[in-house]
């Protein structure tokens, strides 16, 4: 186990590395730059604009801007903002715990939601039960976020008048209702696609464990339907459930991104868009790198999970 | 429209007029008279104005956008600041130097300045010159990332000659400056001269300034809040906290206008989409409010076949520019052959207008020796009349606009094709260092409000040959050096003018850019919202929210 660890935290730190080359490749490397949005709007000269280029150091040979920005980040200093000067943790760290708010809730929603659906999509394979959940599935991953988010605004906003269109509190309040509130929507956006994504594995899983060995005999032993179902088949069609919490991460991130655009969510995934869109290196470096971060993490946890829940499976 | 500049007999007559003279004596009184005609002011409420921008740079010296600008309006001040109707108008200051009250030297060099008493920072501290001075040597410290230093570079010998007095000679007469100044927003010595690196200060995110609203607070990514400054020491304010709410969607940005949500829908402006709907709801005004942005088409005459003026006469005729405007823009924008804006005193008039004649185009490129090869396109000695159009990508209604185009122009045997890139990308290297062919573009050619041109067509502000500017068309024409010289150093008002009408005939005779618009930024307010004045001098119609309440 102590050697299965080591060897992944070796591989995650050349996978961070080769990704932190490639972000910082790829944005330095790309035509334009963090002050090039000024450039219409303030009447900012190219004298000013070389100046300024040359005070953030941008102007310096890329290598050498690199090692810089890779000696610091590994000491902990992610840098300033280019646009506001705010440290970078600083920033992601405001904006970290909301995208952790819609996520998380969504999350637990569906997989509430999905491993349910999935669950009697499975045992009553063929049945209309089986057809709505899938053919559900299909139409909930096949239509884009953004267009579930537009029509949970239309109707529960603007039609029904039950919920704010966006935002993630009232001016002047920003109480837990409040904010509660507010995360109703995008929540429920978010939840309806990724409640597809469990329903469906969920489904594959448990027929697959319906149709082992174990199962029939405990069938042949004469064991009620229910029993077999919740005591035998259930927990182990659960065992891969646990790898989909690491790998839905960077599909959920991405469907954050939209959600959080449409709904005016102060998340990280629009703090990325956002920094992008300015050529703000070092935020984006630092959204990029925690993000890569979090992926790794969230993969060796579902490999750990996995190895703890289902002991045949060792970690060598 | 008036505006500034050191014409002596301007000033003298600013200084005459009932709204300086009442600001002079009364603190600004000039806009509270305008609005005394509509209903009484209420003290209280708030407003929620909606932008689809963050503004985050609250450093007003720094690079920022119009958005972050909104906000520099409400906690800074200026020591004056143009008015909706093109009057200076005296804030820190006391009054305008002029050459009548000895504020300035017949020259035009020696300004001194006198400031207003009894004036404090949000903190309490009394603002005084030493504050001023210390704006103008940070504008010029050579290690702050400030914005431009353009006329501020000009200054020698800033000197605090009292509490509240200070002058200084400028190193050659500079008439801009005066505008230049108008947007120039005074930030605190006290707190400001005693961080280590004014770079990275608290202040830049926790700002104090001397204007009507005090900062509040601000939750990235959603809103930045400002209270009411008690001590402020103008007019107003009324409202007792404004909300600036960040929604970046713009389909959002208007659904929250239409839902009540926001008060104010500006910046950005209202979508054309959104138009006919928006004009339809209960309880709002929708205001077009001209902006001194021209869209044009951006030529770069480093490409060869522009540097043939022919062929930029012909493509101006084959332009359909009446009916883009009506398709595309609903006809919103206004008409211009000029890149000052309509209104503005140094507007000329009486320029040739447009007229859409693809034969006349045809017949242009026929005589100039472009003649259609065998696929169509024109060509001449073996260079065909081929280039490329690019805009940011994303911009709808530019996007549909270069298909127009792209029509056009492919009826009389010329070749556009549409490449559009990132805001980031376009507005980067490729234009600053003209790596374009031609750009769909919407540009502010002022200085403040003053029509000095010299960054844009003087042939010593090229940056792809060295110059530093923004003339990315790469334009070089010896009489308009010389005119743009004489403009800056020229003080009667009335001269100026006439320099600047013969610049843009020049300008609209040679064709440096293909002018389309003048554009229109529409904005909206609740109906019950009073003393909202767009103001194209001051980029964002925010300028005098301390003007804005609720009436009953």
């Amino acid at each position: 186990m102590t050697n299965y660890l080591v060897r992944r935290c070796g591989q995650a730190v050349v996978l961070m590395l080769l990704v932190s080359v490639i972000g910082f490749g790829i944005l330095h490397l790309a035509p334009g730059g963090p002050l090039s949005q000024y450039v219409l709007s303030s009447n900012m000269s190219q004298e000013d604009i070389d100046r300024i280029t040359r005070q953030l150091g941008l102007d310096r040979p890329f290598l050498l801007q690199y090692a810089d920005w890779l000696a610091r980040m590994v000491t902990g200093d992610w840098g300033q903002s280019y646009r506001d000067g705010l440290p970078v943790l600083a920033k992601i760290a405001t904006h970290i715990g909301p995208t952790l708010e819609i996520m998380l809730a969504s999350t637990v929603i569906a997989a509430l939601l999905g491993g349910v659906i999935g669950m009697r999509a499975a045992v009553r394979r063929h049945s209309l039960t089986d057809l709505l959940a899938t053919g559900g599935a299909m139409i909930a991953l096949s239509i884009p976020t953004f267009w579930f988010a537009l029509m949970a605004i239309y109707l529960f906003s603007i039609e029904l008048g039950w919920l704010p269109s966006g935002n993630r509190s009232t001016i002047g309040d920003g109480s837990p209702g409040d904010v509660l509130h507010h995360m109703i929507a995008p929540v429920m956006v978010l939840a309806l696609v990724e409640t597809a994504v469990w329903a469906q594995f969920m489904r594959a899983s448990m027929l697959d464990t319906l149709g082992q060995d174990y199962i029939r005999t405990a069938r042949a032993k004469g064991l009620r339907e229910r029993v077999v179902i919740r005591a035998h088949a259930l927990r182990n069609a659960l065992l891969p459930m646990i790898t989909l919490v690491g790998l839905q991460f960077p599909t959920l991130l991405g469907g954050a991104l939209v959600t959080e655009t449409v709904f005016s969510w102060p998340g990280m995934g629009r703090l990325f868009l956002d920094s992008l869109e300015y050529r703000d290196y070092p935020v984006v470096m630092g959204i990029l790198m925690l993000s890569a971060l979090m992926v790794m993490a969230g993969s060796l946890l579902a490999d750990l999970l996995y190895a703890v829940a289902d002991p045949r499976i060792r970690m060598d | 429209m008036q505006t500034p500049s050191l014409s002596k007999r301007s000033f003298l007559k600013l200084s005459a007029a009932a709204g300086v003279a009442g600001a002079i004596g009364g603190m600004a009184a000039g806009p509270l008279r305008a609005l005394a005609a509509g209903p009484e002011p209420r003290p209280g409420g708030q407003v929620i104005a909606g932008i689809s921008q963050e503004p985050t740079v609250f450093n007003p010296l720094m690079p920022g956008s119009e958005y972050d600008q909104g906000i520099w309006w409400q906690l800074f001040s200026t020591l004056w600041y143009i008015d909706s109707d093109g009057t200076i108008v005296p804030d820190l200051a006391a009054e305008l130097p002029t050459v009548a009250n000895g504020g300035l030297s017949a020259d035009g060099r020696i300004w001194k300045i006198r400031l207003r008493k009894g004036i404090t920072w949000h903190d309490g501290t009394p603002f005084t010159a030493h504050d001023v001075k210390y704006t103008l040597d940070l504008i010029n410290n050579p290690d702050f990332k400030v914005r431009n230093r353009v006329g501020h570079s000009l200054l020698r010998n800033v000197t605090v000659t009292a509490d509240d007095e200070l002058q200084w000679v400028l190193a050659e007469p500079f008439a801009p400056y005066m505008s230049v100044l108008s947007l120039t927003f005074i930030v605190p010595r006290h707190i400001l001269g005693k961080a280590d690196d004014p770079n990275t200060a608290p202040f830049n995110t926790a700002p104090v300034g001397t204007g009507p609203f005090r900062w509040g607070e601000r939750r990235a990514g959603e809103h930045v809040l400002l209270e009411k400054n008690p001590a402020y020491h103008g007019d107003g304010p009324y409202l007792d906290r404004v909300v600036f709410r960040y929604i970046p969607d713009q389909t959002m940005l208007y659904t929250q206008f239409r839902s009540g949500e926001i008060d104010y829908l500006g910046l950005s402006g209202l979508q054309p989409a959104f138009d006919t709907e928006a004009r339809a709801l209960p309880d709002r005004r929708i205001v077009a409010a001209p902006a001194p942005f021209v869209e044009h088409i951006a030529l770069n005459h480093g490409f060869a076949p522009f540097a043939d003026k022919a062929v930029r006469q012909a493509l101006y005729l084959a332009m359909n520019r009446k009916a883009r405007l009506e398709a595309i823009y609903h006809g919103r924008p206004i008409e211009t052959e000029s890149y000052v804006p309509h209104g503005h005193w140094a507007f000329d008039d009486g320029l040739p207008k447009h007229s859409h004649d693809p034969a006349a185009a045809k017949a242009l490129l026929d005589k100039a020796g472009w003649l259609p090869g065998a696929d169509g396109i024109r060509q001449k000695d073996g260079v065909r009349l081929a280039f490329t159009n690019s805009t940011s990508a994303g911009s709808q209604s530019r996007e549909q606009a270069q298909q127009l185009l792209k029509q056009d122009w492919r009826e009389i045997g010329v070749d556009m094709t549409i490449e559009n890139m990132p805001g980031a990308v376009i507005w980067g290297e490729f234009w600053q260092k003209s790596q374009y062919q031609s750009v769909m573009v919407a540009s502010n050619f002022l200085q403040g409000s003053d029509p000095d041109v010299t960054p844009r067509f003087s042939s010593k502000s090229i940056p792809a040959q060295g110059g530093s500017g923004l003339n990315t068309y790469q334009y070089r024409n010896a009489e308009v050096d010389g005119l743009l010289e004489r403009g800056t150093r020229e003080v009667d008002q009335a001269v100026r003018r006439k320099i600047y009408q013969r610049l843009q005939q020049i300008i609209r005779e040679d064709l440096v850019f293909l002018p389309v618009s003048q554009s229109v930024i529409v904005e909206g307010v609740k109906a019950k919202l009073t003393g909202y004045r767009p103001n194209i001098n001051a980029s964002s119609n925010c300028w005098n929210m301390r003007h804005w309440f609720w009436a009953a």
